[in-house]
C-alpha cells in the first residue's frame, strides 16, 4: 500500500456513563501529516486522541495504525508517543533521564540511549539542560523536555494534547513555528489538539473540526476558513457573521463586507442591506465595525487600518450606512443550527 | 508598635506552651544525674551511676531487645500491608471502597485498651500462647494505619498522568510500578515506617494484653515506676529512649515536610 493512512479511525463511539462523548467518528490521517483536530471543550478531541494513545477504549469501532489494529492493544504496546498537557515528566529524574526513559524501558543500552537522549535535546534545542531537574525548568523549557522524550522513541505517530496551552501568547507562537519545522525535520505524523483555532490555522495542514462528538468538518486551513460546511464551523474558526436569505443560511466572513456611507456609490456586482452603526472598536492593526441591519441581523465588519485604505473614512457610532458584500462571499452552509 | 508587642505575645506563648510539652521530659532527664532514690530539687549530688547501673541490668537489655525485635517486625509488616491496601484502595473502584477505608483507619483512633482486649480474646478463643508474635500482631494493627494513610495521601497527590506517561513510553505496570510509582511514594513510606517503628516502640495497653511472660521496654518502665525502687535508672532509660526516638521522628517529620524534592532544587540553585 504506497499511500497508506497513518491512522484508520473507523465507526469509533465512546458513552461516558450517560454522556455519548463520540458519536460514530471515522477519520483518516495520512502519513507524515500535521493533524489537527481543533473544538470548544467536551467536543470528544481529547477522548479521540487518548483513544489512539491507548488509553480510553472505544465501545464501538477499530482503531489503525499504519494498517495494524490496535483498537485493544493496550498503551505500552502501541508504536505512538504523547506530549502532555500538563508534560507529565517525571518529577525525580533529571532531564535526560526523563529523555531516554522510552528507551530505557525497551531495554536500550546506556551508552546508545545516552546519545539519542543528547540528540533530541539538541533537536529541541535544550543542549545543556541534561542533568536539570524538571522543577528548575521554565514552562516553555518543560515543554520541550516533553516533546524530546516522545520524539526519541521514534514513534509512528506523534499524539500532542494542548501541548502549548500552559505557555503565554509569545512562547506559544515561537513554539508553534518550531513545532511545525521539527515535525517537517523528523517527518513523523504528528496528531494535535487544540481548541485553539488560531495555533490550528498555523501548523497544520489538514484540520478536523470537531463539536459535540461529531467531525464536522475535514480540511486544510484555507478550505475550513474559506468553505466552512456548517454554521458551527464558520463560526468556530475565525469570525463569521452567519445569516439566512431566502431560506438559506449562508456564511460572511468580517473581512469580505465593504461597508459604504451614504454618499458614497455601490460598485455593481455587490448586494447591500442598509443598517446603523452599532459600535466601532479600533484594534491597532484592524478596526471591527457593529451593524445592526435595519433586517435585525447584527452583522461585524472589520476594515484593516492601513493607511492606504479605499478612502473611505472610518464609520461612527450611529451612522447610517449600507453593508455590501458580493454575491459569491455568501455561501451556503450545510445546517442551519445557528 | 503595636505589631511588635503583639509578637512579642505571641512568642511567648509558643514559649509557654513549648514548656508544658517538654519541661516534663527535661526533668526526668535531669533526675537522671541525681544520686539520691527519692527525687527532690535541687539535685544535690550529681552522678553518671544510673547511667551504668541501666547499661548492666539484664531486664532493661532483654526488655530493650524485645521492644526493638517487636517494633522492627510490626514495622516491615505494616510496611508492606498498609501499602498493598494503599494501593488497592486507591486505584481499584469497588462497591464499599470507603468503609475499608474508614475501618483501615480505625485501629488508630480505636482506644488501645479495646484492641488489646479483643486481640487477647481472640489469641485465647484460637489456643495461641502470647509470645513475641502476637505482640508483633497487635503493634501491627496501628502500625498499618500509618503507612496506609502516608501513602495513601502522596499517591492522591500523585498526578495520574506520569502513569500514563510511563506506560506511554513503553512501560509495562511493573516497570512503571518500578520507576516512576514507587521513587514517588519512597519518601512517604519511609517517613511511615519511621512513624509506625516510633509508635510500636513505646507501646503499653496493646502490649499488655498481647505480651506474654516477657516485657518490651515500655512494660519495664511501667513496672518500674510502680514500684519505685529504681526511679533514677528508670530515668535514665527513659532519657536514652528519648534520645532513640528523637532520630526516627525528626527523619520522618524531615522526609514528609519537604515537598517531595524542593531540597534538593534549592541545594543546586545556591551552588550555582
Amino acid at each position: 500500500m504506497g499511500d497508506q493512512s497513518a491512522i484508520d479511525i473507523r465507526g469509533v463511539a465512546k458513552s461516558f456513563a450517560q454522556t455519548t462523548v463520540l458519536h460514530d467518528i471515522t477519520l483518516e490521517i495520512r502519513d507524515g501529516e500535521f493533524f489537527t483536530m481543533l473544538g470548544p471543550s467536551g467536543s470528544g478531541k481529547t477522548t479521540l486522541l487518548r483513544m489512539v494513545a491507548g488509553f480510553e477504549s472505544p465501545d464501538a469501532g477499530t482503531i489503525r495504525l499504519h494498517g495494524d489494529d490496535v483498537t485493544q492493544r493496550p498503551a505500552h504496546l502501541r508504536p505512538v508517543n504523547t506530549v502532555f498537557q500538563d508534560y507529565a515528566l517525571f518529577p525525580h529524574m533529571d532531564v535526560v533521564t526523563n529523555v531516554e526513559y522510552g528507551l530505557r524501558v525497551a531495554g536500550v543500552g546506556r551508552e546508545e540511549r545516552r546519545r539519542k537522549a543528547e540528540a533530541a535535546l539538541a533537536l529541541v534545542r535544550l543542549e545543556g539542560f541534561a542533568g536539570r531537574r524538571p522543577a528548575q525548568l521554565s514552562g516553555g523549557q518543560r515543554q520541550r523536555v516533553a516533546l524530546a522524550r516522545a520524539i526519541v522513541n521514534e514513534p509512528s505517530v506523534l499524539l500532542l494534547d494542548e501541548p502549548l496551552g500552559a505557555l503565554d501568547l509569545k512562547l506559544r507562537q515561537e513554539m508553534q513555528t518550531e513545532l511545525k519545522a521539527i515535525q517537517r525535520r523528523i517527518g513523523i505524523t504528528f496528531l494535535y489538539v487544540t481548541h485553539d483555532q488560531e495555533e490550528a490555522m498555523a501548523m497544520s495542514d489538514r484540520i478536523a473540526i470537531m463539536n459535540q462528538g461529531v467531525i464536522e468538518q475535514v480540511g486544510s486551513p484555507q478550505e475550513v476558513y474559506e468553505l466552512p460546511a456548517t454554521a458551527f464551523v464558520a463560526s468556530f474558526v475565525g469570525t463569521s457573521n452567519v445569516i439566512v436569505r431566502r431560506g438559506r443560511t449562508q456564511s460572511l466572513r468580517p473581512e469580505r463586507l465593504l461597508l459604504l456611507g451614504p454618499s458614497m456609490i455601490a460598485p455593481d456586482d455587490v448586494t447591500f442591506e442598509w443598517g446603523n452603526v452599532v459600535d466601532v472598536v479600533y484594534l491597532g492593526m484592524v478596526t471591527r465595525i457593529f451593524v445592526g441591519l435595519d433586517g435585525g441581523d447584527d452583522l461585524v465588519a472589520v476594515q484593516t487600518n492601513d493607511g492606504s485604505s479605499t478612502g473611505a473614512p472610518v464609520p461612527r457610532r450611529g451612522d447610517r450606512i449600507r453593508v455590501a458584500w458580493r454575491p459569491e462571499d455568501a455561501f451556503d452552509l450545510e445546517t442551519a443550527v445557528v | 508598635m503595636r505589631a511588635k508587642a503583639a509578637r512579642l505575645g505571641l512568642w511567648l506563648w509558643v514559649i509557654g506552651v513549648l514548656v508544658f510539652l517538654f519541661a516534663p521530659i527535661v526533668t526526668i532527664i535531669l533526675f537522671g544525674f541525681d544520686r539520691s532514690v527519692i527525687e527532690t530539687w535541687p539535685i544535690r549530688h550529681w552522678t553518671l551511676s544510673w547511667y551504668s547501673v541501666a547499661w548492666h541490668d539484664p531486664q532493661v537489655r532483654s526488655a530493650f531487645v524485645l521492644s526493638l525485635k517487636a517494633a522492627v517486625a510490626a514495622t516491615i509488616l505494616a510496611t508492606i500491608l498498609g501499602s498493598m491496601a494503599a494501593f488497592g484502595v486507591h486505584k481499584a473502584r469497588f462497591f464499599g471502597r470507603d468503609s475499608i477505608s474508614l475501618l483501615l483507619i480505625l485501629p488508630l483512633a480505636l482506644p488501645g485498651i479495646i484492641t488489646g482486649v479483643a486481640l487477647n480474646s481472640a489469641f485465647r478463643w484460637a489456643g495461641i500462647t502470647l509470645s513475641l508474635w502476637t505482640i508483633i500482631v497487635g503493634h501491627t494493627t496501628f502500625c498499618i494505619v500509618v503507612i496506609y494513610n502516608n501513602v495513601i495521601a502522596r499517591l492522591r497527590r500523585t498526578s495520574n498522568t506520569l502513569l500514563e506517561a510511563s506506560a506511554d513510553l513503553g512501560a509495562t505496570g511493573l516497570q512503571t510500578f518500578r520507576f516512576v510509582t514507587l521513587p514517588t511514594i519512597a519518601t512517604a513510606l519511609v517517613s511511615g515506617a519511621l512513624l509506625a517503628f516510633a509508635l510500636s516502640f513505646d507501646e503499653v495497653i496493646v502490649t499488655t494484653f498481647t505480651a506474654g511472660a516477657q516485657n518490651t521496654l515500655p512494660i519495664w518502665i511501667f513496672g518500674a515506676i510502680r514500684l519505685g525502687q529504681q526511679l533514677p535508672e528508670v530515668n535514665v532509660v527513659v532519657t536514652l529512649v528519648v534520645i532513640l526516638m528523637f532520630i526516627p521522628i525528626l527523619i520522618a517529620a524531615r522526609l514528609t515536610g519537604s515537598d517531595n524534592f524542593v531540597p534538593r532544587v534549592r541545594a543546586t540553585r545556591i551552588a550555582k
